[in-house]
């Protein structure tokens, strides 16, 4: 099937939709990226911490019914795969964009699909804190919304940094599994000229985009994470 | 003042109940530097930690100048704690703040405004010695540097008292020692009450006044350092204050040979040859079974522990010369309790 990869149409008619309409896929993969990134921490970065201080013997411990409450629906989000989320999100999606299809629309569902995931990971970066520092800002006299603000997530920033780079290449990867049903971005080129169309060259360069954009994160990512880190101790 | 009373903490585990507390009741004046000694697993933390209700007890009263703490709700026992400072064995820095920000934590948990907030942390940091670390973060600071900004940090709020649980015990014997002057003159200059939790003998023995023993969570002796070492009374102080018989220590002893523990309690003995001259003046010889001491300043702290032979005129002999001298005490013990 990859015979006529390299003939001279395909190279022309490939670079024909790689120049007209890739700089707007592109666009539209960040746009959706960074959107359902935002909207995943803020609701995701609260729950991760809620996670940690709602435990019984936690710094804000919350009835345990609302604890089991709060597990049950990060696990069960988790677990749905993102195509089948984004079916079941429809009505909301309609509810909120009015529409479900098109590239705003591919938003809620990343959204719904991220903060759970985000959820997760921000509490696992909240546990590493040293227990002895939180009892050191209580036997200070902090609150539990002062530990929360001033000790909990100030300390586990470069943690929480990694953990979003994760959390944001995953968005990624499902916005771009989003163009399979209405999404836009790169994932709508490969699916409709590499599936539908047989253009695999088209399909390859937009998968060659997507991973470039994956490295380009992760570096950055991982250079905030080690910059921000005060307890390395020999950086310049 | 800090009165305790009758103070019990039980914790229930999967392998049962562990009395930590029972039935604990100490007096702590005012300006006082009290030591709570004890072995591992004595209670030691506990009891601090329900000083300033970090645990709850399950009855019994800490009262601090007369306020019962544990009637406080949490709201007035936030309030309460910014009194009650802590210091830690792990010194339980921000890592991700440098120092001055370190000590400004607690002036920014009560609101002051950070132009104040960070000139006093800077002030606090020059009391500490470590104005020139202002701007390096904990991980490039050592041990001892650390438990300074923990100290600067723990006198931000101006507390009444500083509780340290085991606060040198991660430190070499001069870092402990310059870390305990540190905490002797802030106890002078500023008038805190400071509360000692160790299970080295040498930090009672070269800061302390005043001294609990705890022992499985009960208060075996309480008293005056220099008294209570002297003449300890139970087999939890005797064990504690004589480490010579914990069997690690093996005193040789000669035929007719007694022993006298001498205890320095910031005697002015540094620079007197005190046994050389005890042999030239009263013509006793001693022998050196076991010591323990160091100079901090000028003053002498810690304890010998004097072979002498030649019967009970030259032992009573040596015990009346050394009491003679101001902050030395001297008493005969018998090596095989
Ligand atoms: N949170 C807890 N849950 C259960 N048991 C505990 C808890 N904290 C302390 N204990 C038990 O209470 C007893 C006293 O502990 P504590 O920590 O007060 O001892 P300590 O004198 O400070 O010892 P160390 O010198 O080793 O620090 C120990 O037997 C310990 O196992
Ligand atoms: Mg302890």
């Amino acid at each position: 099937m990859f015979e006529k990869l390299f003939s001279a149409d395909t190279l022309s008619e490939a670079w024909q939709v790689i120049s007209t309409q890739f700089p707007l896929a592109v666009w539209e993969t960040v746009y959706v990226t960074v959107l359902a990134s935002f909207f995943a921490v803020v609701i995701g970065l609260p729950l991760g911490v809620l996670l940690v201080t709602g435990e019984k013997g936690g710094v804000l411990p919350l009835p345990s019914w609302l604890m089991h409450l709060l597990n049950v629906v990060i696990n069960l989000l988790r677990s749905v795969p993102f195509l089948i989320l984004m079916v079941l999100v429809f009505p909301l999606t309609r509810l909120i964009v009015g529409k479900v299809v098109g590239t705003a629309a591919s938003v809620v569902p990343l959204v719904i699909a991220g903060f759970p995931f985000i959820a997760r990971l921000a509490e696992s970066s909240i546990r590493e804190i040293n227990p002895n520092i939180i009892e050191m800002a209580q036997s200070m006299g902090a609150s539990p919304f002062q530990i929360i603000v001033k000790v909990m997530i100030p300390e586990s920033v470069p943690s929480l940094l990694s953990n979003l780079t994760i959390a944001v290449t995953t968005i990624l990867g499902y916005s771009a599994m989003s163009g399979v049903i209405g999404g836009g971005g790169l994932g709508k080129i490969a699916m409709n000229y590499g599936y539908f169309r047989y253009k695999y060259l088209i399909m390859i360069a937009a998968v060659v985009l997507l991973i470039i954009l994956v490295q380009i994160i992760q570096s950055a990512g991982t250079r905030a994470a080690v910059r921000t880190d005060k307890r390395l101790k020999n950086k310049q | 003042m800090i009165e305790i009373e009758n103070l019990t903490k039980t914790y229930h585990t999967s392998d049962g109940a562990v009395e930590a507390l029972k039935n604990v009741s100490l007096k702590i004046e005012d300006c006082d530097i009290f030591g709570i000694i004890g072995m591992s697993g004595a209670g030691k933390s506990t009891l601090v930690r329900c000083i300033n209700m970090l645990e709850r007890p399950d009855s019994g009263s800490v009262r601090i100048d007369g306020c019962d703490m544990c009637a406080l709700s949490q709201k007035e026992l936030r309030r309460a704690r910014r009194s009650i400072t802590m210091i830690f064995q792990g010194f339980n820095l921000l890592m991700q703040r440098n120092c001055l920000a370190n000590v400004c934590f607690p002036l920014e948990l009560e609101g002051m405004k950070r132009a104040d907030a960070r000139r006093r942390a800077y002030e606090l940091l020059e009391t500490v010695g470590l104005a020139d670390k202002a701007g390096a973060y904990p991980s490039q600071l050592s041990g001892g540097q650390q438990q300074r900004v923990a100290i600067a940090r723990a006198l931000a709020t101006s507390p009444k008292v500083l509780l340290c649980d085991e606060a040198t015990s991660a430190l070499d014997p001069t870092t402990t020692n310059s870390v305990l002057e540190l905490i002797r003159d802030i106890n002078r200059k500023f008038g805190i009450t400071v509360i000692i939790i160790t299970h080295q003998m040498s930090v009672v023995e070269s800061v302390c006044r005043h001294v609990a023993i705890l022992d499985g969570g009960e208060v075996a002796e309480t008293g005056e350092v220099a008294e209570v070492f002297a003449h300890p009374k139970t087999a939890a102080a005797r064990r504690l204050v004589f480490p010579e018989n914990d069997g690690e220590l093996v005193v040789v002893k000669s035929a007719g040979e007694r022993f006298i523990r001498v205890v320095f309690n910031g005697a002015n003995a540094t620079g007197t040859p005190l046994i050389a001259r005890m042999a030239v003046e009263r013509g006793i010889e001693a022998s050196i079974a076991y010591a323990s001491t160091k100079s901090i300043g000028d003053k002498a702290y810690g304890s010998m522990l004097l072979g002498i032979c030649g019967g009970d005129e030259k032992v009573r002999g040596a015990i009346e010369y050394l009491q003679k001298m101001p902050d030395i005490f001297a008493q005969e013990v018998s090596l095989n309790v």
